[in-house]
């Protein structure tokens, strides 16, 4: 199988749903003629031209608006924010109109439209450039949340994410748009909603999604070393939870600790541990563990921002806690 | 009328030596950015000096306040905050601006009045007007200066504000610093005009086009700007016309340019520009140019310096400045 980078991953998943079907089309800043910022869109405007992929003004709450008036009309708008930072202006526009659209028209309208970009931790950002936006996205029903953490998920999420009838929050990073892995040459898809069991262990749960799969992966083998057979699921989709896979593996290692960049107050990590803590009641050894970045803003001092967020140590250090072998 | 009628020579001199410091600064950041000293976004501001000094030349900084977006090292540098508590806040380290808690985007001086370094386009305009507020409800006879980009104009943020403070009678002055960019876009393929003080009409204020290379002229039409502010409360939007030499921020190469339009507007080098003003009226030789091109470089590496030495910040501190 082909390697590929996960940039590459995502504009192929762009590039053969825009042939497949031409209501699909491109919008946000700098996402033609510069390539994307982070070069994600890369050649679409080249092979497809306006107005399929369109660059606009620095105008989120309009331009945002904007797709979502599309997508009500019949357009597939895939909607490109330079950052989850800046879908902050676009708030109204996402919480309020596309989330509710097709419950306040008694089911008459419906919302295809992915907003998709990179969210969560950069480095050296300081506070407004560098967050995990999450948590504030899952709250809201009538949105799905999807959080892809490699290339094979990215692609196959986002394609699933672009055929999908309703409001898709996409989650990228910016720290691995560069990371490669296989993706196969013929056409797939992978379902929003279900998890994934990546490594299989019978001693604990490691639950995580997005780019802390990678910590996750490391813990995995440095407990393993210790004697630690960790089991790591990759959520893949925030919203809907797979609940199940979840409590499966639960079941099985009557352990676990969940791992998100988000802040702790009411996130996605909480709701998770919350969920555990009640389904799984009867079946825990210890109390459920949450590994999530610190209740602060993000600093730029670089020793100060690597220590809010979650680490390779601090999840083995939780995985160990919970397995009383601290 | 000579141009330079009415400026002491002093005023001019401190002008032209503001901007040497900004692009004498500006290049020792690039170079301590390549060492790695630096991280993350940081925009430089060479070829837009002659815009924040000629402005701020023309206020009073004990009663006038001034905010920006995140290509803000020039507008901490002309307010009078320290280059080495500057390059130190680029440095991460403790001695800097903000504690290391916020780094190039974000160079705060809330004595000096410089309310930052946003990095959120747009963010810093509903604010600036905001402080423009507190100046009409105390009465304090300030003004406010609020720049940003020619790619923030058309935030939602703009329009919403310029409104207020055209029937609350703000005294706030909006300064789009069209550098004819927003990072790879130029202006006219985002904009349904291409000079901005049209948009001015629209919210019953004087809109003025100035050449930023100039920073005599930006000096003067910030000086009507802000008589009329501090009179009348009124606001008003100024499109000052600039250039960056550099690119968006350290990672874009700048390919959406030709070299002939960035070499053209080096010919107007806003330095250049008032030596060359400075020496036909005889009030500097070349030889005190060198000089105070030397004293520029000497701040310059002493910022670094300082910034070199001063201590990281304890990895406690990330608990603290939270709340008030
Ligand atoms: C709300 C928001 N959207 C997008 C960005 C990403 N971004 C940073 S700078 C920039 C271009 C801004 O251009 P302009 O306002 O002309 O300022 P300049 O950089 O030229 O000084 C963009 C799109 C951002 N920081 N904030
Ligand atoms: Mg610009």
């Amino acid at each position: 199988m082909p390697e590929l980078a996960m940039r590459d991953a995502l504009r192929q998943a762009m590039d053969e749903e825009m042939s497949r079907d031409d209501a699909v089309f491109v919008l946000g800043e700098e996402v033609g003629e510069y390539n994307g910022a982070y070069k994600v869109t890369r050649g679409l405007l080249d092979k497809y031209g306006m107005p399929r992929v369109m660059d606009t003004p620095i105008a989120e709450l309009g331009f945002t608006g904007l797709a979502v008036g599309a997508a009500l009309a019949g357009l597939r708008p895939v909607v490109e924010w330079m950052t989850y930072n800046f879908s902050l202006l676009a708030l109204d526009q996402v919480v309020n109109n596309a989330a509710k659209m097709r419950h306040m028209s008694g089911g008459q309208l419906k919302c295809p439209i992915v907003f998709r970009g990179p969210n969560g931790p950069a480095e050296f950002l300081s506070s407004q450039h560098s967050q995990a936006l999450q948590s504030l996205y899952a709250h809201i029903p009538g949105l799905k949340v999807v959080a892809p953490s490699n290339p094979y998920d990215a692609k196959g999420l986002l394609k699933s994410s672009i055929r999908d009838d309703n409001p898709v929050m996409f989650l990228e990073s910016e720290m691995t748009y560069g990371m490669t892995g296989e993706v196969p040459e013929e056409e797939y898809l992978v379902p929003i909603g279900e998890a994934s069991v990546v490594r299989e262990g019978s001693d604990v749960t490691l639950i995580s999604y997005s780019k802390p799969m990678l910590m996750l992966h490391k813990a995995a083998e440095q407990l393993a070393e210790q004697g630690i057979e960790a089991e790591v699921i990759d959520l893949r989709t925030i919203r809907p939870l797979d609940e199940e896979t979840i409590y499966n593996s639960v079941k099985k290692t009557n352990r676990a600790v969940v791992v998100d960049e988000s802040w702790p107050f009411a996130s996605v990590g909480s709701h998770v541990c919350w969920l555990i803590s009640r389904n799984c009641f009867d079946y825990l050894d210890a109390p459920v563990e949450l590994v999530c970045s610190e209740d602060v803003p993000m600093p730029y001092n670089h020793n100060m921002e690597l220590a809010v967020q979650p680490s390779v140590e601090k999840i083995v250090k939780a995985a160990k806690g919970v397995s009383y072998t601290d | 009328m000579g141009k330079l009628d009415g400026y002491k020579k002093d005023q001019l001199v401190a002008m032209l030596r503001d901007m040497l410091i900004i692009r004498r600064f500006e290049e020792k950041a690039a170079q301590a950015y390549g060492l790695k000293k630096i991280g993350g976004f940081c925009h430089l501001y060479n070829g837009q000096e002659g815009v924040v000094v000629g402005a701020v030349a023309a206020l009073d900084m004990k009663k006038d306040y001034l905010l920006t977006a995140y290509r803000d090292h020039g507008h901490a540098i002309a307010t009078g905050m320290d280059p080495k508590v500057v390059m130190a806040e680029l440095f991460g380290k403790e001695t800097g601006c903000s504690r290391g808690k916020g780094g190039s985007m974000h160079m705060f001086d809330v004595e000096k009045h410089m309310f930052g370094g946003n990095g959120i386009v747009g963010g810093q305009i509903p604010v600036a007007t905001g402080v423009a507020f507190m100046q009409m409800y105390k009465k304090t006879g300030g003004v406010t200066l609020c720049f940003f980009g020619d790619g923030a104009i058309h935030q939602g943020a703009f329009h919403e504000s310029a409104n207020l403070a055209s029937i609350w009678n703000l005294p706030v002055i909006y300064i789009v610093e069209n550098n004819h960019f927003g990072m790879g876009t130029a202006v006219k393929r985002v904009s349904a005009v291409e000079d901005f003080d049209v948009k001015a009409k629209g919210y019953n204020m004087t809109g003025t086009t100035v050449n930023g290379m100039d920073v005599i002229e930006v000096h003067q039409a910030i000086q009507k700007a802000a008589e009329t502010a501090r009179k009348e409360g009124r606001p008003a939007l100024l499109d000052v016309k600039t250039y960056r030499y550099k690119g968006h921020s350290m990672s874009d190469p700048a390919k959406y340019r030709t070299k002939e339009e960035l070499e053209e507007f080096k010919q107007q080098d806003p330095i250049l520009m008032l030596k060359q003003d400075l020496l036909k009226a005889e009030m500097i030789t070349e030889k005190k140019f060198e000089e105070l091109d030397k004293e520029a470089k000497a701040i310059a590496n002493q910022a670094e310096e300082f910034a070199e030495e001063s201590p990281e910040p304890p990895l406690e501190s990330r608990f603290e400045d939270i709340y008030a």
